[in-house]
């Protein structure tokens, strides 16, 4: 890498960024989340949560409607995936171009509005999209069944070319089927490249043009300067990655749902860049990160295991533990989240990286390089 | 556990790696993989316990179905561990259970939340499956999730046990080869309600459907529409509503003077929950039309809608899978088994549930492997008896249940609050069996995928 | 079909009134205070589980087991007595039937506590923080509020039933004069938009016929002139927020008869009334009232089968068409006052 294009510390970041993930599935096992179903995940919404922090990290504008671009890469990239070819390459490509105009439109639309009528907008913009693809649409979405690979569906490419395969279909990449750990690392390269370019728009001119607009758009105005294209722009890319994202995960999982269009998924992942910090680089992807691991462990614990957990304390001791930790975890997860969330937004504003770097602080009295520092986009 | 997930894992990478190397890599693995199938399928117990994953919606649409149903589960596991009272372990015929877990393996389970949410349950499956070494997934309430998780199953190799769900496409046009299904489906239920509904309301009737918009919902509709057409009665209209909607009011008014005088409501759960008893607020059972009493129709129903929807359901009919309070042996023995250990009837759904846990587990005996093509060779065409409907069959063109079906109505005067419903009619396996082939679809293969 | 288009007006009036009570709370916290308030929702779904407790109080029983005899279950027979209707008679019966309606007198005071409560715990430290933070936080505090209820009533709904009398449909068609039995409708609903529009007629009349409604209306307009003026505007604000909780409270506890709650309840109405208070102008307690009914009534009509045969579906995206319309075209809602918010 060229020392003029990249700085020191964003070189050591990517490099340990990569590091991190590629190692996941050998650092992650010890905590039962070494499988690739839930790896994958990790990545997909790394990704969803990178983009999105490209838009309200950047620029300050809260999209509640996030999750339809989502929702759009998958149906785009299963559709692919059903008519031209079970290749991966194609269902993805298809899948960012069509986010993109999605989110082009949307975008020209709600941002002829800012703060809280903006995201009302986009909220509304995205409900409207889970509701048709819910009950309307459902010819090209099979509604809330999803819309699956099935034998019969017609492939034109792969039958033009001669290509068979045995039992169920599944996506492939160059004839490789793309499961298990090798979906993994598929969607880790796309997590590492998504980065780096997030990386870049961060550092680049444009990005110091989105961050201008997030602290002062009315003075940006009255220097004469449109601001409008610039969030667009922020908008498409945030919206592509989005795409990508819900690609990926129809990809590695061929089923499109609806509910991952639905306004609570949009939610979801304000969550995670805020938990994260907000517009930082690594944050939202921690966040990200946290939030999956928490929906995936902590909703699975029942109060059996917990029971065997706390079978070393006196009876009516285990007992009062299962109970108590019981509501916190199984389906009672989302307390959990819930107050996580509520403590950091009330005493951490910036997110766990906000955390990070005050206990950094407190340590690092020396003022001296720590390469495990996060640079703020800020 | 630990240590076996790791050998699995290293495998696993080298299988992927190795798929990619051209021409005469290929080969070798072809054989090799031939050579082991027995022993070497996705998650194939070891050790002294097998992992059975329940996928169960805790909360949603179908919440309450999905609670009962965990505890049949529950309840079965324990029987094939031989604890508890046996249960219809000892009803069923024939039998190849021992009480000793399956195959000699203590029977263990998993969990996950489906929040009645097709992607959320395969999330959850795939979960159990790639994490905890599940060797079979069961349970489910909504056709939405079946569909969704039977399709996962087919691509890991994993068999799916399907718990209530009452769709066509199940073991229609989205049958699998390994997904399997005890519940009965709307085709059957047209086929048993269709007689009474004539028998009890006449032939000129004009009928107005509301339903719930996705899977089950159509084909439910379809099949009574079907079979109320084929008495001479006429559709009005059908109108889908969203899964999981809360206020019907503004398409309940359109009904009344719509020029029909009979509603069927094509819900379940907490849809019909809501929708009937404000169907019965707009005072449609009170009125007239066309002269005659107007009536409300709810083609599939469970002793928990039935309960939730209180007094609206008193004198509707509809179709039940199975119902406490037959008085064969085997409904007797799971009455009884399940009120000591929870204290309440068991519905339907957990009726389903219990009976798939027990089928799997004496399909595997039989087989004598956990290998899924034998055990589904053993499913396959598998007649047994004992189980609460008569002799049933486990047919092996859709992997669909045939077996009798019950006509239910919302009962007058309820004795207890578990009381809610009468059998009205049991109607035979004769006459709910159809020909597998008009709904289509394809089951796929039996050898698993080199996919885990 | 005049029949048919009257019910449907009518439902939508229906309709409206329930949705400008539930926005009506959200608005009058957004223009007193300035917050956006996610947790809206969640006030909502608290009071109407102020009226699942008061019914699960009334309706307490006494368990005797019985081991002689068993249930077809095999179960032992439990044998239960109401308790209430033991100690009050005939009074207690009235009280249970009465139940939804009695609940009121109860969440009143519970819901101003926790209004209160909120306020100066956690919303006011939020009042110089933008609004994203207090979205944020808001919505936090909405997800651990249905969390809790959730883990203590469970996940499923709990019907509450409505007043024996006030079950079934009255017949308006003959009220007015027309055919009988042709115009009916439920008469709970018919309760529930007097209700609602006691309620607001209420509120409205409190803004502007007492001094501290005027006082508060003040402070809305400018609150740091009301503020220099030596006017403890904050206080007053604080008893806002704790009758927006009121007003969300007793809205969901006579909704409980049209829709059993659950823990999720407020949530499915949440999104719905931050629309509703859009499209009627930010902090316009007139436009929400205008926009409540004026969705209601377009849902209603969307949600007819000849409207549906041309515009497919339209009954599902109605009322977020009508937000993205209003919202680009006049963005301070229908009678929103210039410049609040305006962007």
């Amino acid at each position: 890498m060229n020392p003029a294009l990249m700085s020191r510390n964003d070189l050591f970041l990517l490099l340990g960024f990569t590091l991190v993930v590629l190692a996941m599935p050998i650092w992650l096992a010890p905590f039962g989340a070494g499988y690739p179903d839930l790896l994958q995940r990790f990545m997909i919404y790394g990704i969803f949560a990178v983009g999105f922090n490209i838009l309200f990290g950047l620029t300050g504008y809260l999209s509640f409607g996030h999750a339809a671009f989502f929702g759009v890469g998958s149906y785009t990239a299963v559709w692919s995936l059903k008519l031209l070819t079970l290749d991966a390459i194609p269902a993805l490509f298809f899948a960012v171009i069509i986010s993109g105009l999605f989110a082009l439109v949307i975008g020209f639309l709600c941002l002829r509005r800012s703060g809280i009528y903006f995201s009302i907008l986009t909220l509304a913009f995205a409900q409207m999209s889970y509701n048709l693809a819910y009950s309307v649409l459902t010819p090209i979405t099979n509604g809330e069944t999803g819309l699956q690979l099935t034998l019969s569906d017609p492939r034109v490419i792969d039958a033009a070319v001669g290509h068979t395969f045995v039992g169920q279909p599944i996506p492939t990449l160059l004839g490789t089927p793309i499961g298990g750990y090798a979906g993994f690392y598929f969607c880790a390269g796309f997590l590492i490249i998504t980065f780096f370019i997030a990386q870049r728009i961060a550092g680049s001119p444009f990005g110091m043009m989105l961050k201008a607009i997030k602290s002062n758009q009315t003075r940006m105005q009255f220097t004469g300067f449109n601001t409008r294209p610039y969030a667009l722009s922020a908008f498409v890319i945030s919206g592509m990655y989005a795409g990508l994202a819900g690609a990926l995960l129809a990809v590695t999982d061929p089923l499109a749902g609806a509910e991952r269009m639905q306004w609570t998924a949009s939610g979801e992942v304000v969550l995670m860049t805020i938990l994260g910090g907000v517009g930082t680089l690594v944050g939202p992807v921690i966040g990200a990160w946290i939030i999956k691991y928490f929906e995936n462990i902590l909703s699975a614990l029942n109060d059996n295991i917990l029971a065997r957990f706390f079978d070393f304390l006196p009876d009516g001791v285990d007992t009062f533990f299962v109970k108590v930790i019981g509501k916190f975890v199984g389906d009672g997860w989302h307390l959990t989240l819930g107050l996580v969330f509520v403590i950091i937004v009330i005493f951490l504003p910036g997110g766990i990286m906000e955390g990070v770097r005050r206990v950094a602080a407190m340590f690092d009295r020396s003022g001296g390089k720590t390469s495990t520092r996060t640079q703020a986009a800020e | 556990m630990t240590l076996l997930k790791r050998g699995l894992t290293r495998r696993r990478v080298m299988q992927t790696g190795m798929a990619g190397i051209i021409g005469a890599g290929v080969a070798p693995i072809m054989f090799t993989r031939g050579a082991w199938a027995q022993e070497d399928f996705c998650n194939n117990p070891t050790g002294d316990t097998v992992t059975i994953g329940l996928n169960l919606p805790l909360t949603g649409a179908y919440a309450e179905e999905g609670a009962d149903e965990q505890k049949a589960y529950e309840l079965a596991i324990a029987h094939l561990n031989g604890e508890g009272d046996g249960g219809l372990l000892n009803v069923l015929a024939p039998s190849a259970l021992k009480g000793n877990g399956i195959l000699g393996k203590k029977v263990g389970y998993v969990s996950s939340d489906s929040q009645t949410k097709s992607d959320v349950a395969r999330a959850g499956a795939t979960r159990m499956i790639e994490r905890d070494g599940a060797i079979m997934i069961t349970g489910g309430s909504s056709s939405g999730e079946a569909i969704a998780v039977q399709g996962l199953c087919q691509e890991k190799g994993i068999i799916f046990m399907a718990g209530l769900t009452h769709s066509n496409d199940t073991t229609g046009k989205d049958k699998r080869r390994y997904g399997f299904r005890h519940f009965f489906n709307a085709y059957q239920s047209g086929i048993a309600l269709g007689p009474v509904l004539g028998q009890e309301y006449g032939a000129d009737r004009r009928a107005y459907h509301l339903t719930a918009d996705y899977t089950w919902g159509w084909t439910q509709e379809e099949s009574i529409k079907a079979a109320t057409e084929a008495l001479g009665w006429e559709t009005v209209a059908a109108v889908r509503t969203p899964l999981g909607s809360t206020d019907y009011s503004q398409y309940l008014t359109p009904i009344l003077n719509s020029g029909a005088d009979v509603l069927i409501l094509n819900h379940y759960g907490l849809d019909m929950v809501n929708s009937l008893p404000q169907a019965v607020q707009f005072g449609l059972r009170d009125r007239q039309a066309n002269g005659k009493q107007f009536q409300i129709v709810t083609p599939l129903v469970s002793e928990l809608m039935a309960k939730g929807a209180g007094e609206a359901m008193q004198g509707v009919f509809g179709t039940s899978n199975w119902h406490w309070n037959l008085q064969d042996p085997g409904s007797i023995a799971f009455t009884k088994s399940f009120g000591a250990a929870y204290g309440s009837p068991p519905s339907q759904a957990a009726h389903t549930a219990y009976v798939q846990m027990l089928l799997y587990a004496d399909a595997v005996e039989r087989a004598g492997t956990f290998y899924p093509p034998e055990v589904i060779k053993a499913l396959e065409g598998h007649e047994f008896d004992g189980m609460g409907n008569g002799k049933t069959l486990y047919r092996a063109e859709d992997h669909q249940c045939m077996k009798s079906v019950l006509v239910v109505q919302g009962n007058e005067a309820p004795t207890s609050e578990f009381d809610v419903l009468n059998v009205v009619q049991e109607v035979d396996r004769e006459t709910t069996t159809y020909d597998p082939s008009i709904f289509g679809g394809e089951l796929g293969p039996a050898e698993p995928a080199p996919l885990c | 079909m005049f029949e048919v288009i009257f019910l449907q007006f009518l439902n939508g009036l229906d309709k409206g009134a329930a949705y400008a009570l539930i926005a009506l709370g959200l608005t009058l916290v957004f223009g007193t205070l300035g917050v956006v308030n996610f947790a809206h929702g969640a006030l909502f779904m608290l009071g109407a589980f102020c009226a699942v407790t008061v019914r699960m109080f009334l309706t307490m029983e006494t368990v005797t087991v019985d081991p002689t005899q068993l249930s077809p279950w095999g179960a032992p027979l439990e044998i239960r007595e109401p308790l209430v209707q033991a100690w009050l008679g005939d009074f207690g019966a009235v009280l249970v039937n009465y139940s939804v309606p009695f609940s009121i007198l109860i969440t009143i005071p519970i819901m101003l506590l926790v209004g209160i409560g909120l306020e100066r715990g956690i919303i006011k430290h939020f009042y110089k923080r933008p609004h994203a933070e207090q979205i944020l936080v808001t919505f936090g505090l909405a997800i651990v509020a249905q969390e809790v209820i959730k883990s203590i009533f469970g996940p499923n709904p709990i019907p509450q039933p409505m007043p024996t009398d006030l079950r079934g449909a009255a017949d308006i068609g003959a009220w007015l004069g027309m055919q009988a039995n042709v115009i009916t409708y439920p008469i709970w609903r018919l309760v529930y938009f007097l209700f609602a529009g006691v309620v607001i007629g209420a509120v409205f009349a409190f803004l502007q016929f007492t001094t501290f409604g005027m006082v508060v209306r003040a402070g809305m307009a400018d609150r740091e002139t009301v503020g220099l003026l030596g006017i403890n505007i904050d206080r007053r604000f604080t008893i806002m927020f704790g009758l927006a909780a009121v007003v969300a409270g007793v809205a969901g506890v006579m909704y409980t008869p049209l829709l059993p709650p659950n823990y999720h309840i407020g949530m499915d109405f949440l999104v719905l009334s931050f629309v509703v208070v859009v499209v009627g102008g930010m902090g316009s307690l007139p436009g929400a009232v205008a926009a409540g009914f004026l969705l209601g009534i377009l849902q209603s009509f969307a949600s007819m089968n000849q409207v549906k045969a041309i515009f497919p579906g339209i009954d599902q995206i109605i009322i977020y068409l009508v937000a993205v319309v209003i919202l680009l075209v006049r963005p301070r809602g229908l009678l929103g006052r210039r410049g609040v918010m305006e962007a």
